[in-house]
């Protein structure tokens, strides 16, 4: 490396070192934070409000029982008349003189966040495939205007789109179910989607479709066979940005679902044990719904500046 | 031309077609360009017409009503321009906007100083820089409102982590503050918060900013001898200009919106010293459930947004074109 001709503007050897000195510090402040997360979701709840914060403690699966289960407090006599404990969570619990009575919400929520995130992306991508298409390849009237409108729909705050789509939703008996969460994430999320859709497919040269319709395609068969499999990053990658903001959305979540449909970040702030919030199990709830973040984030490295600005920044 | 084009060819097409199954085959042989075009981009502007735009106009309507979605039943009367009035002279509306304001001033000034600077240092491409860069990416893609949620606990007097650290370097007695309790700390602790998850978002767009620049024009720097800080100031900070404004404006519109992350932090205290717009808005219309006043709120709310946003894309542009 150290042979290899480089540019008089190349930085020198020190101040690499120091840029990445720099950078990595930050990089590890900014994880506190989410180990924290980690880490307290691996405690006992005495340990977990202990002073000064411990670092070193016994691991222990309470906050992931407690997270999963709802408990009732009983006496010793009535525990001691049980048979002996199923399972770790059923031992944990009784040490604290308690006896699971039943599921919690939590998984049913993950669940919601599941359908609702997963069927809003289909949708939206399925519309902004086809869109982006339209936009990408046909002179179509007002085109400027359109693609501007579809972005503006993201500009409103939330809670301003929220007092119409409540009053609407009541009327349609839409509140509170899966069906009215995906059908608004998907307007949502559409105009992202055709946004970075449209980036992707101008990418590909149109000298493909012309060639495969020269072979004798039609103009849906060229759609379908050639730009389709040319354009499957981009529409994975575009599917991973949807699924992320359905994932993560709270605003409408919150105002508009209240028990069925309710996803899993309007549910994990209301999780509460005896005396105060039951932060072990928030932090076992917080970290099960960020595992499959990070692993996107990963996946999405190399794709993630467009994303994040509507393709308006390519590399 | 490609229109053209593609009928030319129908003759041919034909005869791939019958290579499909025949039915769909007949059906979309004949489909011109056209038609095909609209046939692609209705759905999605039907989609956005049913969830936006109806209700936006909804929302124009009611704003001029006294409709109270609490009540459906009682009658709704037509007010004129009274909620218009009645939101522009509030002072609550006000104390909102200025708490939007710092909070948007300050998100933007500290995420462009500390995202700009580690970009400039990852752009040394010291070893395992593409690795690092991706850690540091992490917070923005995760949940407000869980991150909010949990920043709380972090926050706690006693007990909470960040106060602990903060005592632990300056000596101060950990139970001694409380970010979200204290009515000049927390609009700090919303800004720290924010700056923690959104740094990651400027410092990507300016890092593109960074690698745009061509490695000819520092080497003609370097030939007429001008400074490291005379090329920073001169090539630099000007040819990244546009990604950083780029930058500020998706974050300005994201926070100006703000919701979730305060809300699950502070909920708009200590008084109302973190109620941003968006949280009064949500009070106002699902909490005294004055359906039209807040919708007038929601609609100047809106136009601020898009004129602002609207200005600042002409200075951008300007800016690119230089």
């Amino acid at each position: 490396m150290s042979t290899s001709a480089h540019s008089v503007v190349a930085p020198g050897r020190l101040s690499k070192s120091i840029a990445g000195a720099v950078v990595i510090i930050y990089a590890l402040v900014t994880m506190i934070p989410l180990a924290w997360i980690l880490l307290t979701s691996l405690k006992s709840p005495p340990d977990s409000i202990s002073y000064p914060p411990k670092v070193i403690f016994e691991p222990t699966a309470e906050g992931y029982c407690n997270l999963f289960t709802t408990r009732s407090r009983q006496t010793d006599e009535y525990i001691e008349s049980l048979g002996p404990p199923q399972g770790i969570c059923d031992e944990i619990t009784r040490k604290r003189n308690m006896v699971i009575v039943g599921e919690s919400n939590y998984w049913p929520r993950f669940m919601n966040s599941l359908i609702i995130g997963f069927g809003s992306t289909v949708l939206a991508v399925f519309l902004g495939t086809l869109a982006a298409y339209g936009f990408s390849r046909f002179r179509v009237p007002l085109a400027d205007d359109l693609l501007f409108f579809i972005l503006s729909t993201r500009m409103m705050p939330p809670i301003a789109v929220a007092i119409p789509i409540y009053l609407m939703y009541r009327e349609l008996g839409l509140s509170d179910t899966a069906m009215g969460m995906i059908l608004l994430y998907t307007a949502v999320n559409v105009s992202l989607a055709v946004w970075l859709l449209k980036g992707f497919i101008d990418e590909i040269p149109r000298e493909y479709e012309e060639a495969a319709m020269i072979d004798g395609y039609s103009r849906m068969q060229a759609f379908f066979k050639v730009v389709l499999p040319q354009a499957t990053t981009g529409i994975a990658a575009t599917a991973i940005f949807c699924l992320i903001f359905a994932w993560n959305e709270y605003a409408f979540a919150v105002l508009l679902t209240s028990g069925e449909a309710q996803t899993a970040p309007p549910f994990i702030p209301t999780i509460i044990g005896e005396g105060g919030q039951d932060w072990p199990a928030v932090a076992a709830g917080t970290t099960i719904f960020l595992v499959p973040i990070l692993v996107f984030t990963i996946l999405l490295r190399k794709q993630l500046l467009r994303g994040i600005t509507f393709g308006a920044v390519r590399k | 031309m490609n229109e053209r084009f593609s009928t030319t060819l129908e003759g041919t097409a034909d005869a791939a077609a019958r290579s499909t199954p025949p039915a769909v085959a007949r059906r979309l042989r004949g489909l011109s360009d056209r038609a095909i075009a609209w046939i692609f981009i209705s759905p999605t502007i039907i989609l956005l017409l049913a969830i936006n735009i109806f209700p936006l106009c909804w929302a124009i309507y009611l704003s001029f009503t006294n409709y109270r979605a609490n009540r459906p039943n009682s009658e709704v009367e037509g007010v004129g321009l009274r909620n218009f009035e009645r939101v522009l002279t509030d002072g609550d509306t006000w104390l909102a906007m200025q708490a939007t304001a710092h909070f948007v001033f300050w998100t933007i000034v500290l995420q462009t100083l500390i995202g700009f600077t580690l970009a400039y240092l990852i752009d040394r491409k010291f070893r395992g820089h593409a690795f690092w860069t991706t850690v540091i990416l992490i917070p923005m893609m995760l949940s407000p409102a869980v991150v909010g949620n949990f920043w709380r606990f972090l926050y706690q007097p006693q007990i909470g982590l960040f106060n602990y650290i903060v005592s632990f370097f300056s000596g101060v007695e950990p139970s001694s503050f409380q970010m979200l309790g204290d009515v000049t700390l927390a609009p700090w602790a919303i800004i720290i918060v924010d700056t923690w998850m959104w740094t990651p978002y400027v410092m990507l767009i300016c890092l593109a900013g960074l690698r745009s620049i061509p490695d000819y024009i520092y080497e003609a720097a370097e030939v007429d001898r001008a400074s490291p800080w005379r090329q920073f100031w001169s090539i630099t900070i000007p040819m990244a200009l546009p990604f950083i404004m780029l930058a500020v404006l998706f974050r300005g519109i994201e926070n100006f919106k703000m919701f979730d992350m305060v809300v699950l932090l502070t909920g708009g205290g200590p008084g109302s010293t973190t109620e941003l717009a968006s949280i009064t808005l949500k009070r106002e219309a699902f909490e005294s459930w004055r359906t039209g006043r807040a919708s007038a709120f929601a609609i100047i709310l809106f136009v601020a947004v898009f004129g602002l946003a609207n200005i600042y894309v002409k200075a951008l542009n300007r800016v690119k074109q230089r």
